[in-house]
Parts: C-alpha cells; sequence; structure tokens
C-alpha cells in the first residue's frame, strides 16, 4: 500500500516523460495520476487504526551485510503529512496546468517525480532509504527552479543546492556512524544514540531545510525565484521533511543529546521566528512576505516540537498542515496575481479588491487564517504549540505569543497593501478577478483549511507519534 | 618427451581471449580489404572483449579458494576475475564508443591495441610477483601510449601520447625501482613470499614499498601523481579517455589493494596512513581543481582523480569492508566515467571542436536521451540517489568507520560538497544555459545518429542505476571477491 503510494507518481512520471504526448494531453496525464494518488491516500486512510504505532509496512532486505532494507510504513503523523504533500503537489499540478509553460512534458514528470519522493522521505522507516529520498527530492527541484525559475535563478538554484547539500551530506556521515554502530540501518529496530556529533549531523541537515536560524540563506532566493506552484510545493511541503525527520530521527533516536540542546535549539527557533517575522514585516512583495512568514512558521513548529511533550507536537502537526495549505495558497495567490500584473510588488499593487471581490475573498480568507485568529486550524496548533512549550518554561511561551502578534502585522500588512492601499502603477482598472479554472485550483485548499479550522481535532487527536522503537511492532505483511 | 608444467589455460583464458583478438585484429587490418576492415577489426575486439569477460565469469565461479600458478607468478582468484571482469565490461563498451569515431587510418591498429590494452590488464590484475606486475603494467600501459597518440592529425593527441609515455615511463621507472629495493631487502619477489620474509621496518623495504606505492599512484591518476592526467585525458581520443579512466583505474587500484594487502601486511600501521593521505590529497586536488575547468574532458579527468581518492579510502581501510567497497565502487564507476566521455565523444562529433561548458549549452534539450543519461552520470560521480555512485560512497564512507577513520569521512564529505558545484555546473550547461551560438556542423544537417554509442551510453545508464537497486547481487560478488584477500 505504501509502495504503491510511492511507485504511483513516480511511474506516471516516467510514463510522462516517455509517452511524447502533446501538451494538454501531458498536464491532463499528470493532473489525472495526481489525483489518483490522493484517492490511494484517501484510501490509506481508511484502512488506517490511529490508536496503534507503524501500519501499512512494506519491508524488503536491500542489501543485508550492512543491515540496510526498503522499509516503509505510516505513523499518524506521517499520513497527515504525506495527505499534505499529495494534495498540495495535486494543486500545484493543475496550477502547472494552468499557467502553461514551455517543455510540458519535463516540467510534470518532475513535478510527478517530486511528489513520490515527498511521500518517500514521510514514509521511509530506514536511515538510508530515508537519504536516499531525501535526496531525491533535491534533484527535481534543482531542475524546476533552474530552468523555468525567474531571472536570478541560477544564483538561486546555487544556494539553495549547496545550502541543503552541505547539510545532507552532514548527514550521510551520520547515518553511517550511527547505522553502523547501531549493527542497523533500520529505525525501527536501533536503540536510541547519546553521540553529540552524530546527533548535531543530523539536526543541521533538518536545520537547514526547515530552515531554523542562522540556517536561512537559501531560503528567499528559492521561494522567490522558483515558479508559483514550486514555491507552494518547496514551502508548503518540502520543508515539513525536516519535521518528519526531526521527529522520527532526531528526537526519537536521541533523546539525552536532545534534552541536553533542548533550550539552545528553542532558542535559535525563538530567534528565527522573531527575525522572520519581522523581516517578513518589511518585505517588499508578497512572495517574500511569505517566504519569511514561512521561515517563522517553521520555527514555531521546531519550538512545538522540542517541547518534547505531547501537547506540543501534535501542535506542531497541526500547524505543519495548516502552515503547509496556507503557503501553498499564497504563493498560488501571488502566482495569480504576478500573471496579472507583472508583478508581486506591494509598491505596485494595491487596491485591488474593487471589482475583483473572489481574489479578495481568497485572500482575506486565508490572511486571517494565516494570522491565526481564534476558530482557525492555524489558531490550533499555534495554541498547542504554546500550551506544550509552555511545560518547559513560561518565558518561551511568552516570547511565542509576541511572535503571534507579529505574524498578525505582517499578513495584515500583506492583505492590505495588495487589496486596499491606493491603487499602484501596475494594478489596472480592468486587470481580470480570479478566474473559474484558477478558483478551482484554490477552493479545495481553502474549502481544507476551514474544515480544518471547524475541527483541527481531526488531526491533533491522531497525530501524536507513538514511536516505539526497538520493540517488536506488527510484522510487516 | 620434456616435462612441462601444468598450465592452467581457464585462468589464462581472459588474457588469451584478448591476446588472440588483438593478432586477429592486426592481421585483419593487414589482409582484410580496406572497406571492411573497420566492421572486422571492431567486430574482433568486441567479440574478444565479451569472451574474456565470460571466461572471467567462468574463472570467477570456479575459484572459490584462489591459487597460485606457473612458478606462483600469478594467481587465479575472484579477485582478479572480478576486475578482469569489469575491464571487459569497459572495453566492450568503448568498443561500442568508438565505433562511430570515423577514423580513417590506422583503424584496425586502434581495435587491435584497445585489445591488447585489455589483455594486458586482464593480466595484471592477477599478478602475484613484483615481475608479472612490471609485465603487465607495461603491456598495457604501451599499447595505451600509442592509442593516446593516434589521432596524428590532431596536436592535442600527440601531445597526450608523448606526455603520457614520458611521465608514464618514469613511473614504471619508479615502480621498477621499487621492486629492486624490495627484492633486496627480502631476497623474494613473490608478494606472499614477501610478506613472509618478514623483513620488519628495514629502510630497504620502506623505501621499496614507497616506490611501489608511487608507482601504482602514477596508474591510478592519484595526486601527487597525477600531473598527467588532464593533459592525456584532454588530449587523448575520447574513446580512449573512456577507457583509460574506466579500465586503468580498476586495474591499478585492484593491484594496489592485493599488493598491499597480500606483500605488506606487516608495514600495515605505514602504508594504511600513506595510502590516506594520498587519498585525501586526491580528494582535494581533484576536486578544488575540477572547480575553474572549462574543458569538459579536463574536468571530468580531475573528478577521475578525486574518485581515485574516494575509493583509495577503501583501500587504506585495509578491512575486508574497505575490499568489498572498492570492488562495489567500481562497477558504477566504471559505467559512468565510460558513459559520460560517450556523451562528451558524441557532442565532439556533432561540432567537430572540443567540448566545453559553454558548447555543451542546451544539448539536454537537443538531445533528450544524451542529456538525461550525461545528467544521471553526474549525479552517480555525485553520488545522489537512484545511482550506485550513492551506495558505492555509503560503503566508503562504513569501511572508513570501521577502520577507526572517522576524519576520511569527514574529508569524503567535504569533497562531496565541493564536487556538487563543477557536476552540477555541467547539469546547468545541458539545461539550465540557453545553446550558445554555435558553429554549424561542419557536414551540415543533424549529424548522424550513432546507434552503438546511444546502446554503450545506454548500459552505462542500466549499470549506474540498476547498482543502486540490486545491490545485494554485486555485493555478494563482492565480497567473494574480496574474500580471496588475506585481510
Amino acid at each position: 500500500m505504501t509502495t504503491a503510494l510511492i511507485i504511483l507518481p513516480l511511474a506516471a512520471a516516467l510514463v510522462v516523460w516517455l509517452l511524447p504526448l502533446p501538451g494538454r494531453a501531458v498536464g491532463s496525464l499528470a493532473l489525472l495520476a495526481a489525483l489518483a494518488e490522493v484517492a490511494l491516500w484517501a484510501v490509506a486512510v481508511g484502512g488506517f487504526d490511529f490508536e496503534r504505532g507503524l501500519q501499512l509496512q512494506d519491508r524488503q532486505s536491500w542489501f543485508s551485510d550492512l543491515g540496510v532494507s526498503y522499509h516503509v510504513g505510516f505513523y499518524g503523523f506521517s499520513l497527515f503529512l504525506a495527505g499534505l504533500t499529495v494534495v498540495v503537489c495535486t494543486i500545484a499540478i493543475a496550477y502547472a496546468v494552468w499557467a502553461g509553460g514551455d517543455r510540458g512534458r519535463a516540467y510534470h514528470g518532475l513535478l510527478l517525480f517530486l511528489m513520490g519522493a515527498i511521500v518517500g522521505v514521510f514514509t521511509a522507516q530506514d536511515l538510508l532509504v530515508f537519504y536516499a529520498f531525501f535526496e531525491a527530492m533535491l534533484i527535481p527541484i534543482y531542475v524546476l527552479i533552474g530552468v523555468w525559475g525567474g531571472p536570478r535563478r541560477l544564483r538561486a538554484t546555487a544556494t539553495f543546492v549547496i545550502y541543503t547539500m552541505a547539510g545532507s551530506l552532514l548527514m550521510l556521515a551520520s547515518i553511517v556512524v550511527f547505522g553502523l554502530s547501531q549493527d542497523t540501518f533500520s529505525l525501527v529496530d536501533s536503540g536510541v544514540s547519546s553521540n553529540d556529533w552524530v546527533f548535531l549531523g543530523f539536526l543541521v541537515a533538518f536545520a537547514v531545510k526547515a530552515p531554523i536560524f542562522p540556517f536561512h540563506g537559501w531560503l528567499v532566493d528559492a521561494y522567490r525565484e522558483s515558479p508559483p506552484e514550486v514555491a507552494a510545493i518547496l514551502s508548503g511541503v518540502v520543508s515539513k521533511a525536516a519535521v518528519y525527520g526531526l521527529l522520527r530521527i532526531v528526537i526519537a533516536k536521541f533523546p539525552e543529546p536532545v534534552e541536553q540542546y533542548q533550550a539552545a535549539i528553542i532558542a535559535f527557533a525563538t530567534v528565527g521566528l522573531i527575525y522572520a517575522s519581522v523581516l517578513a514585516f518589511r518585505a517588499p512583495d508578497i512572495r517574500s512576505v511569505t517566504a519569511y512568514s514561512s521561515m517563522a512558521q517553521m520555527g514555531l513548529i521546531v519550538i512545538g516540537l522540542f517541547s518534547l511533550n505531547e501537547l506540543g507536537i501534535s501542535g506542531a502537526i497541526v500547524q505543519s498542515v495548516a502552515h503547509g495549505l496556507v503557503s501553498a495558497i499564497l504563493f498560488l495567490l501571488a502566482g495569480m496575481v504576478e500573471a496579472r500584473t507583472g508583478t508581486s510588488a506591494f509598491v505596485a499593487l494595491g487596491g485591488m479588491a474593487r471589482g475583483r471581490p473572489v481574489l479578495a475573498t481568497l485572500l482575506m480568507t486565508t490572511g486571517i487564517i494565516a494570522l491565526a485568529v481564534p476558530g482557525s486550524v492555524a489558531f490550533a496548533g499555534e495554541f498547542l504549540i504554546l500550551a506544550g512549550i509552555y511545560g518547559v518554561g513560561w518565558g518561551w511561551a511568552a516570547v511565542g505569543a509576541a511572535a503571534i502578534v507579529l505574524a498578525a502585522m505582517y499578513m495584515l500588512r500583506l492583505i492590505s497593501a495588495v487589496l486596499h492601499t491606493p491603487r499602484g502603477i501596475d494594478a489596472l482598472e480592468d486587470t481580470p478577478d480570479v478566474r473559474r479554472y484558477e478558483l478551482a485550483i484554490l477552493v479545495p485548499l481553502v474549502a481544507l483549511l476551514l474544515v480544518l479550522s471547524a475541527w483541527p481535532a481531526s488531526i491533533s487527536e491522531r497525530a501524536f507519534p507513538l514511536i516505539a522503537d526497538g520493540q517488536e511492532t506488527e510484522a510487516a505483511p | 618427451m620434456i616435462p612441462t608444467p601444468k598450465v592452467d589455460w581457464l585462468a589464462l583464458a581472459p588474457t588469451l581471449a584478448l591476446l588472440g583478438a588483438s593478432g586477429t585484429a592486426l592481421l585483419g587490418s593487414v589482409l582484410v580489404p580496406w572497406w571492411m576492415r573497420r566492421v572486422f577489426t571492431a567486430f574482433v575486439a568486441f567479440a574478444g572483449f565479451i569472451t574474456a569477460g565470460v571466461f572471467a565469469a567462468v574463472v570467477f565461479d570456479e575459484s572459490a579458494d584462489g591459487r597460485s600458478l606457473i612458478a606462483e607468478s600469478f594467481t587465479r582468484d575472484r579477485l582478479g576475475a572480478l576486475a578482469a571482469l569489469i575491464v571487459a565490461g569497459a572495453g566492450a563498451l568503448t568498443v561500442l564508443v568508438s565505433w562511430g569515431e570515423n577514423r580513417r587510418d590506422h583503424v584496425g591498429e586502434y581495435y587491435a591495441l584497445l585489445a591488447a590494452a585489455g589483455a594486458g590488464m586482464v593480466f595484471f590484475v592477477t599478478a602475484s610477483n613484483l615481475m608479472t606486475l612490471f609485465l603487465g603494467l607495461e603491456w598495457f600501459s604501451i599499447a595505451l601510449y600509442v592509442l593516446c597518440a593516434m589521432d596524428t592529425h590532431r596536436e592535442e593527441s600527440l601531445e597526450s601520447g608523448l606526455k603520457y609515455l614520458i611521465v608514464g615511463a618514469f613511473g614504471s621507472a619508479v615502480l621498477l625501482f621499487g621492486s629492486a629495493l624490495v627484492y633486496g631487502a627480502t631476497g623474494e619477489i613473490g608478494f606472499s613470499e614477501i610478506a613472509a620474509a618478514g623483513a620488519g621496518d628495514d629502510v630497504l623495504l620502506l623505501a621499496g614499498l614507497a616506490m611501489l606505492i608511487a608507482g601504482l599512484g602514477f596508474k591510478a591518476s592519484a595526486a601527487p601523481f597525477h600531473m598527467w592526467t588532464p593533459d592525456v585525458y584532454q588530449g587523448a581520443p575520447t574513446s580512449v579517455t573512456a577507457f583509460m579512466s574506466a579500465a586503468t583505474k580498476v586495474a591499478a587500484l585492484v593491484l594496489t589493494l592485493r599488493l598491499l594487502v597480500v606483500g605488506f601486511p606487516d608495514q600495515e600501521h605505514l602504508w594504511t596512513v600513506a595510502i590516506a593521505v594520498i587519498a585525501i590529497v586526491s580528494l582535494a586536488v581533484g576536486n578544488l581543481a575540477a572547480l575553474v575547468q572549462r574543458d569538459v574532458k579536463r574536468l571530468l579527468a580531475y573528478s577521475s582523480v578525486s574518485h581515485a581518492g574516494f575509493m583509495l579510502i577503501a583501500v587504506a581501510a585495509n578491512n575486508e569492508l574497505g575490499g568489498r567497497a572498492l570492488l562495489y565502487y567500481l562497477i558504477p564507476y566504471g559505467a559512468m566515467s565510460i558513459g559520460s566521455f560517450a556523451v562528451v565523444a558524441a557532442r565532439e562529433r556533432e561540432l567537430q571542436a572540443p567540448v566545453t561548458l559553454e558548447n555543451l549549452g542546451g544539448l539536454g534539450w537537443e538531445r533528450p536521451f544524451l542529456g538525461a543519461a550525461m545528467w544521471v552520470f553526474m549525479l552517480g560521480f555525485m553520488g545522489m540517489p537512484l545511482t550506485g555512485g550513492l551506495i558505492g560512497k555509503f560503503y566508503v564512507f562504513s569501511a572508513a568507520y570501521e577502520a577507526g577513520w572517522w576524519w576520511l569521512i569527514v574529508a569524503g564529505v567535504i569533497a562531496t560538497a565541493i564536487s556538487l558545484y563543477y557536476y552540477l555546473g555541467i547539469v546547468r550547461a545541458l539545461y539550465v544555459r540557453p545553446a550558445a551560438a554555435l558553429e554549424p556542423a561542419v557536414a551540415g544537417g543533424s549529424p548522424p545518429l550513432d546507434p552503438l554509442l546511444h546502446t554503450a551510453v545506454f548500459l552505462s545508464v542500466g549499470v549506474t542505476i540498476g547498482s543502486f537497486f540490486f545491490v545485494q547481487p554485486l555485493i555478494d560478488v563482492a565480497r567473494d571477491a574480496a574474500a580471496s584477500l588475506p585481510f
């Protein structure tokens, strides 16, 4: 089942690459495959028992002398992250179909490949499998930004790849040391370790991916130069690979070092949260605001994870899903605005609410949810995170709460700068409103946000990991 | 009747098959009418490599226990058989790549020399005393010197051949001098007898050991013995470069492992450090120098220096896992090398000019297959997933960890991080850069498709990706081969 979830998009990618289909047909085929993937995920949810730990496992020895096996399966929280992945990627493909663009076969194939790799990351139960998928994500992203990105794409891809690969190579060294000292690379069979260096290798890799302050140098360029749908996947989903890694590897395998470094990690995350919020408030365009807000939210999520209690971790998962949806919508909206006006800079926009009610409604709804008004899913997530971190120290909770006020400030600034301030030079009178097809792309995401806002417990009550490694789990089928 | 020693023909079969092919090709280049000379000699060389590969596989299958042959001058064991198999595979792919070169003269000699070089390497990897070592080394080297200078109408090719000849001869001389010193110290030339002589830390022996390592380092193009590599790789005909980068490296590294492990177990504390240092220097020099290259063949030459560094890490580990790591690594590495030089060759034939990062621009979109293949090879060199390169690095690092040399892992990680820049530079040239203002191909119109070269590239991609998914069978073979050494 899990393997099917990984293979389907990868196989679809191959088909898209190899079959010489015309542009339109390629888009439809890719979209169809993505929808099938969503359906498959829904089936997986149907067969999942949230009361138990690792399920839907597939296990096959890869090479036995070092104890590496292809082992995938789902925990409750990874099922939600995978759900976020398939939904956001499907919407991204739908957006790509709408946006057109050249070399459609290569493009859609890469998007599908990326989708499969991310699902693989969220299900990996073996360190080398995890590493393989983690790195495999990078291959399509590099080309997606490098070929279809904005004018400064070369710089963006170079920074992005060098940052992330430096992190992941440290992780490879850590994996080797951890796996050989444990005699197995399986995440399920291995015990815990208290080696600080190995711990730091993993931590840095995920800190770059998230990113956590001070490893965020690649962030803005990458998010600003990507095509909008790729930026949506990057900030919405790929950054969550760090969440999975922190939770499944760092917190589960290194209890001692985690406890030792807990305060430092939370401190860095908090600094990142405040710093990114301030930057977001000063940022000049929709994409940069979304990029920095993304970094701020990742800081908050990391704070939740490292509160190391059920409340905080559940909150982090809720917030991961909420933020994934929010930032995907914002990037896609930014793309739609750019397609109309040629820019997403605030000085050139403004006054777009008049005569464009649909755009205004969508942006308003998403923005309001993003700034965590009570009753929204983001509020639920942040509340849980703050409650969790309160258990560690009330000071952290106070700073975190202050950061939420900052979130309100930058989000309201974004909304008013696009919708309400006097009209800028590029926001013309006859700039069209969001059309029907675009609406069909965005409404599912917004609807999902509203549903989750009404019922955040659907995630928070089911997300806590129940990781029980080194103990007997149900036999793989 | 004169008593003769019993000859194990099976153990000699791979070498003899290639020698036979070489001789037949040479005869063919005289006796066969000119218009079918190319077909005939290429086919004979290809058949020779395939036959040698089949024989090597049989030897591998039937030599669970290694034994010495013909006055203990060479060994029949799985290590040699596996190395011979890889060399034969590399040779067969090289013939496919060479076919489209449209050589007008010396075509028969070209294939004859290629088969002769292959025969030398196949013999060399089984050497078990210093004389056969030197004999095998010179055998394939002389063939390669001529092959490098084969394009007599190109100055760079002549330069490449001459440079390789001079530096190579110097390397061989050092090796020979080292052998003499070792013989002087121990009175033995057989690897295992040298170990048994127990000369300990005799200065003569250590000097000889150092010179042997240096001499083999020349052939493996490990820094600081790599100076010839970029010039020779750049100037030689591209298909010869492909063969050298894959097969010579296999031969030199496998024999280094055999010589050090079998011959010098008592000096282990010294040579492991020496090899580790050479590995680190190779990683540093190869990667840093590659950063500034614009010529793709030169860039790949430096990349091969850095990969020699990676593989020497496995040798320095001096444990069974290290042997396994080296032998595994050589398989995807050989495929990636030949494949990437084949893509360069294809571009070169199209443009009739040296391939640089500039005129590689847009290849990925013009030639989707070659572009995607080159991308796969670069991912493999980087050690990215879906290629055997990742598993190779993983094994090398594991071996270093097991030997307790964590700083070799750190060096490898840093080197890999640096290497990303230039490997991705090639990917960027393929896909991201707009096609530069290209000189139109001389012939005009789109150049003819080269199905044999495409087959070679396809097979290389297959090995590169296949070695990622099917690690277990390959590692089993590598373990059997490594088990023939007394770690």
